[in-house]
């Protein structure tokens, strides 16, 4: 193991301890991405000279005695949606391939205020649209537990590199699955928090009601150090969550006796690979051995969730995306005749197959005519799939379930089928419709290739989430697992 | 129940230029999806509010006072086009 490979808060400790720097903790991550970048293809902008600098800074305050917080100094990479200031921002889409943002988000904000290490930003699904990063507007991004299967998607690009070594942890943004699906296939720690934890200020938006950035790292005590820095409210974010700031390292504890998890028999149903269903049986009696009441309980919604989220989130993005028309900022067709042809060709060069299938979509489920049999039914059934959770997280203090219904799938294997790909999310959207928190974690492993289970929370329950999850890592032990990287 | 016309149309609003090829292909492909989406026709939500977003916030004032703003400057450098201190545009009528 290099030091690329440990986790934050083990990194953190050797700092303060003045065993290791900053600057060679990153130079340690610089170079596994020398080593095996042209492999994984995880980023799409470097800035390793700044993460230099950076980390040197860190390490001269250290050197004067400065206490500085837990992530000072230790490396990050950014989903590529996220704004960052001077730093090229594309949503892996030609419309924005030279956009330098002007200002940063807020998370990005809170990660400068604790001194973090930004290293460069990360490959996903154009615009965050799609589940295997192969719909990258540049390149697609390989798995480093088999590079000749997915990272998953939409954050595919972060889920990779921090598996890979090739960043401490990293930032993503969920709008159906996208944190945990790729941490999943990737074999990381991944968290998409409650509806308004986290501010969506420079965030570029997708699905406005559903999009949620949030933590991917080596383990659940390195998430929940990151909550600690991007979670609170934000008054840029008119949908962000008045409340105190929350420590939530303080939930990290083993004792779960007396919790109560559910498991809902319909994410467990037809489809579901058997080898990951074991694994989700295995976590069943891991939780159960270590005090935990677990029994079945009910969604009857489930079944509708996909294609409710499949007219929603479209119909959202439809209309988010109007603004790329080639006039403030992006690309621009040079040749048409006038300005609604400049729109056109604009739009139509500019953005991917699946952006383009997803504004049809959303289009459509929006137009006269059809606005209230798709649009309007997919909100009123948003409400019975919000109750079905309310109801059965009345009763559980979190649900237990698979995070998706295979391992991650080969390149190539579902990109011609729209429908299939969205079937990957399966178990990860309805969460997005209710707004609620879930963590994937690393449950086991199936041919060789990680397996994520998927813990549910109550609204603003992260610290619930990062108890249970805590709990069974420290019982099974397979987020401290490294894919070999074929060397 | 996706015609060729319903994907033309929805190109037109959408401000999408679509060739032959690609119009075949979406409305073959979004044919599909809404017919998956179907589905939900299939449950009665007469009195089932819609739900738009799940937080319970509705209005969020703030005091009306100018803040901090970027510079011009820095708001037209991604511009593909300007003139003095505006965008510019190919002709409009």
């Amino acid at each position: 193991m290099e030091l690329c490979d440990l986790p934050a808060h083990q990194l953190s400790k050797l700092l303060r301890d003045r065993k290791v720097s900053a600057e060679e903790i990153c130079r340690s991550v610089l170079q596994r991405i020398d080593e095996i970048e042209e492999k994984t293809r995880a980023y799409i902008t470097l800035d390793g000279e700044n993460a230099l600098e950076q980390a040197r800074r860190v390490d001269r305050r250290l050197r004067e005695g400065a206490d500085l917080p837990p992530l000072a100094g230790i490396p990050v990479a950014v989903k590529d949606n996220i704004c960052t200031k001077g730093l090229r921002t594309t949503c892996a889409s030609k419309i924005l391939a030279d956009f330098i943002p002007p200002y940063n988000a807020t998370v990005i904000e809170r990660l400068a205020a604790v001194d973090a290490v930004i290293i460069g930003k990360t490959n996903m699904d154009e615009f965050a649209m799609g589940s295997s990063t192969e719909n990258s507007g540049f390149f697609p991004t390989r798995n480093p537990w088999d590079y000749s299967r997915v990272p998953g998607g939409s954050s595919g690009g972060s889920a990779a590199a921090v598996a890979a070594g090739e960043t401490i942890y990293a930032l993503g943004s969920d709008t159906g699955g996208s944190i945990r699906q790729p941490a999943a296939f990737c074999g990381v720690v991944g968290m998409k928090p409650t509806y308004g934890a986290v501010s969506r200020y420079g965030l570029v938006a997708f699905a406005s009601s559903l999009d949620q950035i949030g933590p991917l790292t080596k383990d659940v005590t390195d998430c929940a150090l990151v909550l600690n820095a991007i979670a609170g409210y934000d008054p840029r974010d008119s949908t962000s969550a008045p409340g105190e700031k929350t420590d939530y390292t303080r939930f990290l504890k083993e004792d779960i006796r007396g919790l109560r998890i559910g498991i809902p028999r319909e994410y467990l149903g037809e489809g579901l690979d058997d080898g990951v269903r074991r694994v989700v049986e295995k976590a069943c009696a891991v939780l159960e051995d270590a005090g935990a009441e677990i029994a079945e309980t009910s969604l009857p919604h489930s079944a509708y969730a996909l294609p409710t989220y499949y007219l929603i989130a479209p119909a959202e993005a439809s209309s988010n995306l109007a603004r790329y028309d080639g006039v403030r900022y992006g690309y621009r067709a040079r040749d048409a005749k006038d300005v609604v042809d400049m729109f056109k060709k604009t739009r139509s060069r500019g953005f991917g197959a699946e952006v383009k299938r997803r504004i049809m979509l959303g289009t459509y489920a929006l137009s006269a005519g059809y606005y209230d049999a798709f649009y309007l039914k997919a909100l009123r059934v948003r409400t019975l799939i919000k109750r079905d959770f309310d109801e059965a997280l009345a009763t559980f203090d979190a649900l237990l379930s698979p995070t998706t219904p295979t391992p991650a799938f080969l390149l190539g294997e579902k990109i011609d089928d729209p429908l299939k790909m969205y079937l990957s999310d399966i178990f990860t959207l309805a969460i997005n419709l209710a707004g609620l928190p879930a963590i994937s974690i690393p449950g086991g492993f199936v041919d060789g290739l990680p397996v994520g289970v998927q813990f549910i929370g109550k609204p603003f329950a992260e610290g619930t989430l990062l108890r249970v999850a805590y709990a069974f890592e420290k019982r099974t032990g397979y987020t401290s697992r490294r894919p070999g990287l074929g060397r | 129940m996706i015609t060729r016309a319903d994907v033309e149309h929805g190109a037109l609003l959408a401000r999408l230029e679509l060739n032959e090829e690609e119009k075949e292909l979406y409305t073959r492909q979004l044919g599909k999806i809404l017919e998956y989406a179907a589905v939900l026709q299939q449950l009665d939500t007469t009195d089932i509010p819609p739900t738009a977003h799940v937080l319970p916030l509705y209005n969020v004032f703030r005091e009306d006072r100018v803040s901090g703003h970027l510079p011009v400057e820095e708001v037209l450098a991604n511009a593909p086009d300007r003139e003095g201190n505006y965008f510019r545009v190919p002709r409009i009528i």
